[in-house]
């Protein structure tokens, strides 16, 4: 695969230099030229209104016989045996695109005592659910998940799996892509079946939000990825379908070289910010600790969850599980209050996915208004108990 | 202990802005900056070597220019540099750059740890870390916000997790990830700046470290992007006006409208 600029069609308007995602293309004697921070993403070609500059497929090596690829697969992922809601909404997702390849969907539940959870993820749309239980896979361990999962895709070759970006699955997904030589792409908000080529169309934000990325994986399977909590719909629970339960046996593909000594939940709620579908943010904005639990009131009217920003984290007025952003969780709930938030780019990125957003901000200009859905200008304490007043009385 | 960091030069994304009209980035004037994962994995290497001696490597995979993110890493304190350059790393997936260092590791020999920030913010894959250690064959663990002790050849860590945190303990050699609350990272110093200035960094090239052409680059990616375009605008946002209660008052009726609350 190459990117060619056409010099005698190039017009030399510099269209090209400001779409490249990478700084790749200079101008050289009024022409521009692709140096070698080229990574064949195509933005060029689509900006050029010239069509001064191709994109061309080689083929890479042998073509490879996929055929052999059949089936989605989801890693169900558990914590302590309860099913995480990311893996339900990606059996409806997987459902779809299984049935656009008319494949069989299966799910892998991997722990231990988690058996009686397979019947719920046939409920959820699965075909035929892969149950490895065994007291050795009680904590997550990536030598020990990743032996499962690779095993299991070596020996039955389905040609998609997804799992959810968690800690959990952005942490073992790569060593099983690894180890098979399967593309994987993180974090996917959009999957979708090219009509053409059958190929999985995996779509990503990158830097930091600001562009998408489509991405596919042409001659390599299976092709993997990981999906963010929230943005995937289940399907309806039908408690009458009908699966198949295949028991697996753990067989550790070698020495299993790390060992969990203690898991400690340290959530100030039993909510995960990810799982929210309501989500009451604060940040250093709100002043003190005393107005911080004035969130924690909204967010119970309102059976939400609370989060925070890496400052009012940093101000420890609530523990880093809370934090959303860069450097925390991104999140993508129904509905995101955000108090005293600024609106830096860093925290923007882990939830302008959020469907309906309300910022509450003392500056009108605060950038948090430009992804706001509802802005409100005033004293966020004064709005906030405001707030806890009249949607209580709202909800009733 | 001999410890390699893992880093990247990444242009900065929180100074990428986006040209509305055009939809496109506005790279102009965006600095590149080490990776501020990265950061806290050179800090934590630096505070391993002060405690229990041996020396630290950093190791990049890039363009000429990526030998300046290996002079800031001087810079902190870091004793040696490997800048893996060729034409033939250009294109690489996360498959194909784990591959890429992975060779440049082995070439580099005996270590006891590598370490990598949790991501990079440029790309924000997280799978270079885990797919390196899957291909030097060593265990992998990532988001540590801690390391408890390190004795014989058993490291004791605590991973973040979604819920909490883990304690794992680990045999080494291994490679983790680490998460911002580490620690907090040093300035360079002026004896390392100076350092850093006369440092003359060499490349090694794809045979340097022996590596199978056919697994670098785009040829040895198995992904591919086909499309970068820019996220779709939010709907139109709504300023509301008035008291505090009225605002209150008109927010709580669109929401509950839309089933919100």
């Amino acid at each position: 695969m190459s990117v060619k600029v056409k010099p005698d069609i190039c017009t030399g308007c510099e269209t090209c230099v400001s779409a490249c995602p990478f700084g790749a293309i200079e101008m050289k004697d009024g022409k521009a030229v692709i140096t070698d921070a080229c990574t064949m993403c195509g933005a060029c070609v689509e900006a050029c209104q010239f069509q001064a500059i191709e994109k061309t497929i080689e083929a890479t090596g042998p073509a490879k016989d996929l055929s052999a690829y059949k089936g989605v697969w989801v890693f169900a992922e558990q914590h302590k045996g309860s099913i995480a809601s990311v893996s339900i909404e990606l059996l409806g997702e997987g459902r779809k695109l299984a049935d656009k390849k008319k494949a069989k969907l299966s799910a892998v539940l991997v722990g231990s005592g988690i058996s009686s959870k397979a019947q719920e993820l046939i409920a959820h749309g699965a075909d035929a659910v892969y149950v490895c239980n065994d007291p050795a896979l009680e904590h997550f361990n990536d030598d020990s998940y990743a032996a499962v999962l690779t095993a299991l895709a070596q020996q039955h070759k389905p040609e998609i799996i997804l799992a959810g970006a968690t800690a959990i699955g952005r942490s073992f997904f790569p060593k099983v892509a690894s180890t098979l030589y399967a593309g994987l792409t993180a974090d996917c908000t959009m999957l979708d079946i090219d009509d053409a080529t059958g190929h999985l169309h995996q779509t990503r934000p990158a830097f930091g939000g600001n562009i998408m990325a489509t991405i596919v994986t042409p001659n390599h399977r299976p092709q993997m990825a990981t999906v963010r909590h929230k943005v995937m719909k289940p399907a309806q629970r039908d408690d009458s379908r009908k699966g198949e339960i295949i028991d697996v046996k753990y067989t550790p593909s070698g020495p299993v070289r790390t060992k969990v000594l203690k898991t400690v939940d340290e959530l100030t709620e039993t909510v995960n910010i990810c799982e929210a579908d309501i989500i009451v943010a604060g940040g250093r904005g709100l002043g003190s600790r005393k107005n911080f639990l004035l969130l924690e009131e909204l967010a119970k009217v309102l059976g939400g969850a609370v989060a925070a920003t890496r400052g009012a984290v940093d101000e420890g007025w609530i523990p880093y599980s809370h934090q959303v952003g860069q450097t925390g969780k991104t999140v993508c709930p129904k509905l995101y209050i955000a108090c005293g938030i600024s609106g830096a780019i860093q925290h923007v990125a882990g939830m302008q996915s959020s469907e309906t957003i309300v910022a509450i901000n003392k500056d009108p200009d605060a950038p948090i208004f430009n992804v706001a859905t509802y802005g409100i200008v005033g004293d966020v304490t004064e709005v906030l108990t405001e707030m806890i007043k009249k949607f209580r009385e709202v909800r009733g | 202990m001999n410890i390699i960091v893992l880093v990247k030069q990444v242009p900065d994304t929180s100074e990428v802005k986006i040209n509305r009209e055009t939809n496109t980035l506005i790279r102009d004037g965006v600095p590149s900056i080490i990776n501020p994962f990265d950061m806290f994995a050179i800090e934590e290497a630096l505070r391993l070597r002060e405690k229990h001696g041996g020396k630290v490597t950093a190791l990049t995979m890039g363009p000429p220019q990526a030998a300046e993110a290996l002079k800031e890493a001087v810079s902190l304190g870091v004793d040696d540099v490997v800048l893996l350059s060729d034409r033939a790393f250009a294109g690489a997936d996360t498959w194909a750059t784990s591959y890429a260092l992975s060779m440049g590791i082995r070439k580099i020999g005996q270590y006891d740890l590598v370490i990598a920030g949790k991501q990079a913010i440029d790309g924000d894959t997280a799978q270079v870390g885990p797919e390196t250690a899957d291909m030097l064959g060593i265990p992998f663990i990532a988001y540590i916000r801690k390391i408890e002790k390190v004795e014989n050849d058993t490291m004791v860590v605590e991973r973040m997790m979604d819920e909490g945190y883990d304690v794992v303990e680990t045999s080494l050699p291994c490679l983790i990830t680490v998460v911002k609350e580490i620690n907090q990272p040093r300035v360079p110093s002026l004896k390392g700046k100076m350092k850093a200035k006369s440092l003359k960094v060499t490349a090694w090239s794809a045979k340097d470290v022996n590596a199978d052409e056919n697994k670098l680059g785009l040829k040895g990616s198995p992904t591919q992007v086909v499309r970068i375009f820019p996220p779709a605008p939010r709907g139109g946002r709504e300023m509301l006006s008035g008291s505090v209660a009225d605002q209150v008052a008109a927010v709580a009726k669109k929401l509950k409208e839309q089933s919100l609350i």
